[in-house]
């Protein structure tokens, strides 16, 4: 999406500190798929895909690939100890019976409600929706990572989304270059800041209200 | 037992006549990965054209299901995703494809609605999305609202297993396991292309994924015969 590795990796870093021990998480292609990077080693969570992988590990070394054993965005992966393969219906099964302590994903908009648009850009781009409505609509918690603007510029937070839903009302975080956010039932609040932003900034380039939280914590760089 | 009693192991080319114009085909696999590559090349092979294709998604221009789309032998594709196969957009805009999408984990529940002898199945996926509700009933249980998702069957289902016994019984590899276990009870009959033919008796009954039952025809697989998205650089 046109955004820097360290930018990249800036936003993965934030998102990897959701991931609490124990957890059953799907990732997103793109940025989500960084965030593993982030976490201590040997940290306890089970990475789940959509084509039937719970436990999913890195990428394996060059040379090991297995054409059989790949993420649902098609790259070679590896199994971690304790990890087992299943049918895409019981894949789904536990993504629709709310398994999924936590799911990261892309986006094209966020609505201040927490409404998600990130599969369709009418008469543009229809890949069709995967996997992403029941991910959305079912994962305990929905994090979004994405650049805060658009290619033209403009804020991908928005009153109302104007691309067609992938799930009303889904959307618990949102992280993006400029700060984190969490949708609470008054609208987006802005808990965290990326140093070198300050609110303001934030206030300016958001095209939906934002609120303060008590404490903004300042991420530093490095 | 003796070999191949069943008499449901066979070659590819005593297939031929079961594949025909017009008709529905599901097939197994996820980007490709668990698709029959044997299988595929023999629907090409057999020139069938104006295909209902039915699986997870298009696949890639020229890996799995997405080689069937590129060469136009498709006129219907029921999906979930054709992001990886940029020939099924373009067909679409150009009004040479239909396509019909469902939520990934609604279509599988659909095609094993249609293997398990169901009309249907109830799911909130989507409910308020119209590309998902179009012409869909809405019914209420327990207070909650849900649409009536229909099942799916087909003509002819083609599966990829990493074994199957003389009688079909099935287990998979890995994430090529996939849809091909609800594939392999959805169609009218089922061809399973399996890279290691054993006789009955081989596998360990504990272990079998897919019951023979649902399987009708076995064919040896040569294994995967293009290049994977990964090793394209």
């Amino acid at each position: 999406m046109g955004m820097g590795a360290e930018i990249r990796k800036k936003l993965a870093k934030r998102a990897a500190q959701e991931i609490k021990q124990g957890m059953l998480v799907n990732l997103g292609i793109g940025i989500p798929s960084l965030v593993p990077d982030f976490l201590p080693k040997n940290f306890p969570v089970m990475f789940h895909a959509e084509n039937g992988i719970i436990g999913m590990g890195p990428s394996p070394e060059s040379g090991k690939e297995d054409g059989n054993l790949c993420n649902a965005g098609g790259h070679p992966v590896t199994l971690q100890t304790g990890g087992s393969y299943c049918d895409s219906a019981t894949a789904f099964g536990i993504i629709r019976s709310e398994r999924i302590d936590l799911t990261i994903l892309g986006a094209l908009q966020v609505s201040g409600n927490g409404d998600l648009a990130n599969w369709i850009v009418p008469g543009k781009r229809i890949p069709g929706m995967g996997g992403a409505m029941d991910l959305a609509a079912k994962a305990k918690k929905v994090i979004v990572v994405m650049n805060h603007f658009d290619k033209s510029g403009a804020s991908k937070l928005v009153k109302a989304c104007t691309l067609p839903l992938t799930a009303p009302n889904c959307v618990h975080m949102i992280i993006t270059e400029l700060g984190v956010f969490t949708v609470t039932f008054e609208g987006l609040v802005l808990t965290d800041l990326f140093e070198t932003y300050t609110f303001d900034d934030v206030v300016a380039k958001t095209d939906t209200e934002v609120k303060r939280a008590n404490h903004i914590r300042i991420i530093k760089e490095r | 037992m003796t070999e191949n009693m069943f008499k449901k192991v066979t070659n590819r080319s005593s297939l031929t006549p079961l594949f025909k114009d017009g008709m529905s085909i599901l097939f197994g696999g996820f980007g490709g990965v668990g698709t029959p590559p044997g299988l595929v090349d023999l629907i090409l092979e057999t020139g069938i054209k104006n295909l209902t294709l039915i699986g997870t998604d298009a696949g890639f221009p020229d890996i799995g299901i997405g080689k069937v789309i590129t060469k136009k032998r498709a006129k219907k594709l029921i999906v979930s995703h054709i992001g990886s196969n940029p020939n099924a957009g373009a067909y679409m805009n150009a009004g040479e494809l239909e396509i019909e999408f469902s939520p990934q984990g609604t279509l599988i529940e659909r095609i094993r609605a249609g293997g398990m002898g169901l009309g249907g199945i109830l799911s909130d996926i989507g409910i308020e999305a119209e590309i998902v509700n179009r012409n869909k009933e809405k019914v209420k249980v327990a207070e909650k609202e849900y649409l009536i998702e229909p099942a799916i069957t087909s003509d002819v289902a083609i599966v990829y297993a990493k074994k199957a016994d003389d009688y079909g019984n099935l287990i998979f590899d890995k994430s090529a396991r996939n849809s091909n276990p609800f594939v392999a009870t959805a169609g009218k009959i089922t061809i399973v292309e399996a890279l290691e033919i054993v006789p009955c008796g081989t596998l360990n009954p504990e272990e079998i994924i897919t019951p023979g039952v649902f399987v009708d025809y076995i064919v040896e697989s040569k294994g995967v015969n293009w290049q994977w998205a990964w090793e394209q650089k």
